[in-house]
């Protein structure tokens, strides 16, 4: 088994959106029970608005803060789903059943294990 | 002889040995190696009875080898006690004899994955199915043998840390990655069948390579309709070759000379083309396979079934719609029932702004205003097709039909 960090992006709805977007709010709860219940679910959750992020990086020794998220863009991180899966085919066809498949986009990443670590030599 | 005979049976050694070993680049390091003791022993000792057992043996120590002296590789221990597992079985069980059939399967699902881009797909599908090297790629694709090889080594890299799993998929998502496969042996032979840049028409390596592709698909999976549709495609076209660029310039379909055809490849690609259609699914291959035999078959141009190609291409047009689909079918229907029908069909695609650098609906609007007998603007039409011609033999085609205009 691998882990994939599957990373929810969509646009930033205005008000009446984000009513709408969680009004799916049942299915994304079945989704969730589903990949528990599969023994695939390592961690999920929702994100608040990009408004609300902390960008904070360390220069020269100096901690530096930014209101706001490291950068701006159409689609946002939105929320995230850690799964356990059995290769790359199993965590895709679980991505494109999240709702934002269909409205924003939905990225995949496998998390590397102890012997993906680069050694030299 | 050596290259001959490893070539012939290295796809099915590799693949069964990426099974075993877990890791792409690995397999084909020890591939290599394998083919390098071959060249050096096989003339010497003459070549092995069983050449794939050989290859299969000698591949799969050096890999022991190659994993022994590579520390940092992951699961180093469990995959090398597995390779000397195999090595010390003397005969392989018959479930292990199974999963060696499927194992090229596997190996072409996995260079044909969707998570993989496009290029990358045809590239590690040429590299590890077809055996070419990245040069040879390179030089098909042009671009530098650097860039090629970064390709490849990152569609490799991919592969290993997102655990695309080196596997034929699932019953319910074979449909669509079977599509997928197809549309890269496709990409391939079109490649080398329309040179998308340079002077060289057609790059016959590169067809070459596709057709054996394709023969390799419908023996692994014969029930696949559309498979035997696109090995009837590639055969029906390629088989004209020779025709079609007969003196250096293009020779369009009814100018060509027909005892340049090769009729034996033809023969093959209509019998192909039977297969395809005994399945009574005709998918987007078949159809263009279809519509080539009809040209092929009609004894001169001026006898061909424009209605039944027209037809096709109608049919084509809603299985898998696109532009040069629509100025094919207003072309055909322009023979089938006159110019001015034709053109009453390409008035809709020539309002599209989208199409506006669309060469073949100029060229293809250029033919029927001429054969209205609307000259000058027959004219103006051929000079946009020519501006937004980048092959050079085509363009020269282009502009002698806009010559011959200006002499009538």
């Amino acid at each position: 088994m691998s882990q994939y960090l599957v990373l929810l992006y969509a646009p930033e709805g205005d008000e009446a959106e984000e009513l709408r977007r969680w009004s799916q709010l049942p299915l994304w709860l079945e989704l969730t029970e589903g990949l528990r219940e599969a023994g695939l679910l390592v961690a999920n959750g929702a994100l608040h608005r990009t408004e609300s992020a902390t960008t904070v990086r360390v220069r020269n020794g100096e901690t530096e803060m930014t209101d706001g998220p490291f950068a701006v863009t159409k689609e946002v991180l939105a929320g995230f789903y850690l799964l356990d899966c059995d290769g790359l085919d199993e965590a895709l066809r679980h991505a494109a059943r999240f709702p934002t498949a269909e409205f924003g986009s939905v990225e995949v990443r496998p998390i590397m294990g102890p012997g993906d670590i680069p050694v030299a030599g | 002889m050596a290259a001959r005979v490893f070539r012939d049976e290295r796809v099915a050694v590799l693949a069964t040995l990426i099974r075993h070993v877990d890791d792409f680049q690995l397999a084909e390091d020890s591939m290599q190696d394998a083919f390098e003791s071959a060249l050096a022993t096989w003339p010497r000792d003459g070549i092995p009875r069983n050449p794939a057992a050989w290859i299969n043996v000698a591949a799969r120590r050096r890999a022991i080898d190659r994993l022994r002296r590579n520390r940092s590789a992951a699961d180093r221990a469990a995959r090398l006690a597995e390779l000397i597992r195999l090595d010390e079985q003397e005969h392989p069980t018959t479930s292990e004899a199974s999963m060696i059939a499927d194992d090229r399967l596997r190996l072409i699902f996995t260079c044909c994955h969707p998570a993989l881009d496009p290029s990358a797909q045809v590239a590690l599908t040429l590299r590890t199915l077809g055996g070419l090297t990245t040069a040879e790629i390179a030089h098909a694709f042009v671009v530098t043998e650097p860039t090629m090889g970064k390709r490849i080594a990152r569609a490799k890299r991919k592969i290993a840390n997102a655990r695309i799993r080196y596997q034929v998929p699932a019953d319910d998502e074979v449909p669509g990655r079977m599509r997928g496969v197809l549309r890269v042996v496709y990409l391939i032979f079109n490649e080398g069948y329309s040179a998308s840049a340079g002077d060289r028409l057609t790059r016959g390596e590169l067809c070459g390579e596709a057709i054996r592709l394709g023969r390799l698909l419908v023996e692994l999976m014969p029930g696949e309709a559309d498979a035997w549709g696109l090995l009837a495609l590639m055969l029906l076209h390629d088989a004209r070759r020779a025709a079609r660029t007969g003196t250096g310039g293009y020779v369009a379909l009814a100018d060509q000379d027909r005892t340049l055809w090769d009729h034996a490849q033809i023969a093959d690609g209509l019998r192909a083309l039977e297969r395809a259609v005994r399945f009574h699914r005709p998918g987007q291959y078949q159809l263009q396979a279809a519509i080539t035999a009809l040209h092929i078959q009609a004894a001169d141009p001026d006898a061909t079934e424009w209605a039944q190609i027209a037809g096709l291409y109608a049919a084509l047009g809603r299985l898998s719609p696109s532009a040069v689909v629509e100025v094919n079918h207003a072309a055909a229907v322009g023979f089938a029932e006159g110019p001015q029908a034709g053109l009453e069909l390409l008035r809709l695609l020539l309002a599209d702004p989208a199409l506006q650098h669309y060469q073949p609906m100029h060229a293809a609007h250029a033919e029927l205003l001429n054969r209205v007998g609307d000259r000058p603007a027959a004219a103006h039409a051929y000079q946009q097709a020519i501006a937004l011609t980048q092959n050079a033999v085509t363009r020269a085609e282009l502009q002698r039909r806009l010559a011959a205009l200006k002499v009538k």
